[in-house]
């Protein structure tokens, strides 16, 4: 005998257990969203503040700037997005906008540390990273992992990254005025440009803002190597 | 969203539906469970007669224990009787089954080989007892099995009633996984059969009324798996069949991956096979739960855990491979992780995918109380949970190859 109040009961609770999660999900994605934006806010905030202090420079001198200069929050906001792409269950109009803030926020630092390298003479290294999402990148994905590691092993080098296809005017004219072809991944190293696949050594060896970074970390961890085996006393 | 998107939801709503309905079956039954244990096998007044059929084939291991199992039965001697067909066995079965040439119970039987459905039948045209039962030359039987299936013939509709299956003595890792598969499988016999919904009445101690066979017929091939056919026919014609699950039979089960995977591709092939052939069932109303929602389900599940796992074999494949790349472009990363719950998959796949883990967890735990009588967590369980999901896709996807493009598959 078929019991067909049984069928209907299950259904139901499967039902209610698909909705749950829908909207579990929903909320959990949405707080993601929200927390990138609160990032944002913040390295916006950040980037204000530097530019307040630029602006005051102009009466104070050079060694007024602190550590904390240039915003921290870049590198992992960057991360979060990547991962977000990923996640096929974002709402991609909310997500589209938040890269294209992201990319925008980006080229307001890179701006204001050019900025400051005039106006103060420090020699900062900085990459401007071009890469697609797209499959024909295939050295793109490898490209990321050499940035983020460069970036964990300097931490005085910004890296920048772009997606070269995403449609905002900053990145078009930035592509233009580096005169930045489709050929990538592409780096702009302190103006200079290098494109494909680079590995850690390579950039250590053959790009010569890189190379400098590289002498003065190992100068900087003998020093430190030294200190702690010459007694003080 | 796209097809696999669409295929993947589809199939965990199938398999969250499934896992709902037999928990809701549970709690429908946990009393008649009770009942059953309390007063199942006591004041049995009247004890039909009964002739157990051992098939054998190459059993000259285990032979002698089954057939001491069957005497030591909990039964009037004069009740029952053992028929041992020696279905042309190449060893020293014939040898071992002298031993019992001199006994009053058993009678032994030999014939050309021709596979255990010709061997059940030799010995069916000789039966003339109110109930025949058969088991396999692999299995014994526990003392009070009988004693705990005689008492649902009161009911004069069950024309059927199988055991619980449990696996004798595990020593390889497969054989503990098997274990605690097998007492999903008690779990799940118990809940087809408040179903109306067994489609297999098990080699190992599956006991009939003789007259299903007078109206039915004798044992078919059914594509190996004359069991599963066996079952279907009597479903097909509205006889009822249910399970004990207080009657326990032991069964020797394959150690190694080899035996398993022939097996359990035995197993698939006839299930896939018999149910087309018995396909008019399917979706129809009339053979109530079995056609309407078990046999298709049990069809759609092969599909739907082949599709499930290798999603999650994918998944995992390119995760690694992105761990590799990511290795040979920097090398280690000694860095520990720090935790941000951003990073955890919020997806609603995510979300339903643990919702069915909870849920098969939650009928793990019921079925390894029903079977063992406790739940605990045993090697058997953590080997299950590393390793089962890697197993089943093997089999499936063999019989499944066999079944589209009409391979014959062996017994052994």
């Amino acid at each position: 005998m078929m019991d067909s109040k049984k069928y209907i009961v299950a259904f139901l609770i499967t039902a209610v257990i698909f909705g749950t999660a829908i909207f579990v999900s929903n909320i959990l994605n949405q707080k993601k969203l929200e927390d990138v934006r609160v990032i944002e806010n913040r390295v916006a905030l950040d980037i204000l503040s530097s530019e307040t202090q630029f602006a005051l420079l102009e009466e104070t001198s050079c060694s007024d700037i602190g550590p904390g200069f240039l915003s921290k929050e870049l590198g992992s906001l960057g991360e979060k997005l990547t991962y977000a792409e990923n996640q096929t269950d974002l709402i991609s109009a909310d997500l589209e906008y938040l890269k294209r803030s992201y990319f925008l926020l980006e080229i307001k630092d890179y701006l204001l540390m050019k900025r400051l390298t005039e106006k103060c003479g420090i020699k900062p290294t900085f990459i401007l990273y071009f890469y697609s999402t797209e499959s024909s990148c295939d050295d793109c994905e490898r490209m990321g992992y050499v940035l983020t590691a460069m970036r964990d092993k300097y931490p005085d080098l910004r890296v920048y990254s772009f997606d070269y296809n995403f449609d905002v005017g900053a990145i078009n004219t930035l592509v233009s005025i580096y005169k930045i072809e489709p050929n990538l991944p592409a780096m702009i190293i302190n103006s200079d440009p290098y494109y494909g696949f680079y590995s850690i050594e390579d950039l250590e060896t053959k790009v010569p803002a890189i190379q400098r970074l590289a002498t003065t970390r190992t100068k900087a961890l003998k020093e430190a190597t030294s200190t702690l085996e010459t007694p003080t006393n | 969203m796209d097809i696999q998107d669409i295929i993947l939801y589809v199939s965990l709503f199938i398999s969250l539906f499934f896992e709902v309905f037999l928990l809701i079956t549970y709690l429908e039954v946990r009393e008649e469970l009770v009942l059953e244990k309390r007063h199942l096998a006591k004041d049995i007044k009247q004890f039909p007669t009964v002739s157990i059929i051992v098939p054998c084939f190459n059993e000259e291991k285990t032979v002698v224990s089954t057939l001491e199992s069957l005497l030591k039965l909990d039964y009037p001697k004069e009740k029952l009787s053992i028929i041992v067909v020696d279905d042309g066995s190449t060893d020293n079965t014939a040898e071992e089954l002298l031993k019992f040439k001199e006994h009053s119970q058993i009678s032994i039987l030999s014939k050309t080989n021709g596979g255990k459905h010709t061997a059940l039948n030799f010995a069916l045209e000789k039966i003339n007892t109110d109930l025949v039962g058969c088991l396999d030359a692999d299995s014994f039987v526990n003392p009070d099995a009988l004693k705990k299936i005689i008492p649902f013939f009161d009911d004069l509709d069950i024309k059927a009633v199988t055991p619980s299956i449990k696996v004798f003595e595990p020593k390889s890792v497969l054989q503990y996984v098997q274990k605690i598969e097998y007492s999903w499988g008690i779990f799940l016999r118990r809940m087809l059969s408040s179903l109306g919904a067994l489609y297999i009445t098990p080699g190992p101690f599956s006991i009939f009324r003789t007259q299903v066979f007078k109206s039915l017929g004798g044992y078919v091939h059914g594509h190996h798996t004359e069991d599963l056919e066996m079952a279907l026919r009597l479903q097909k014609n509205r006889y009822k069949i249910v399970n004990s699950h207080g009657a326990h039979v032991y069964t020797s089960t394959p150690a190694q991956l080899q035996g398993l995977f022939k097996q359990r591709v035995r197993w698939t092939y006839g299930f896939l096979n018999n149910a087309i052939d018995y396909r008019e069932m399917f979706f129809n109303k009339k053979y109530g739960n079995i056609g309407f929602f078990i046999l298709p389900i049990a069809t759609v599940s092969i599909f739907t855990v082949l599709y499930t796992v290798g999603n999650v074999v994918w998944n995992s494949l390119s995760r690694v491979f992105d761990a590799v790349i990511r290795y040979r472009t920097v090398g280690i990363s000694w860095e520990f992780p720090s935790f941000d719950w951003y990073f955890l998959n919020t997806n609603v796949t995510a979300i339903l995918a643990i919702s069915a883990i909870i849920f098969t967890f939650v009928i793990l735990y019921l079925s390894i109380k029903m079977a063992d009588g406790k739940a605990k967590f045993s090697k058997g369980v953590f080997y299950y949970l590393v390793l089962y999901i890697f197993l089943v896709p093997l089999w499936l996807t063999k019989a499944l190859f066999n079944t589209i493009f009409k391979r014959q598959i062996s017994w052994r």
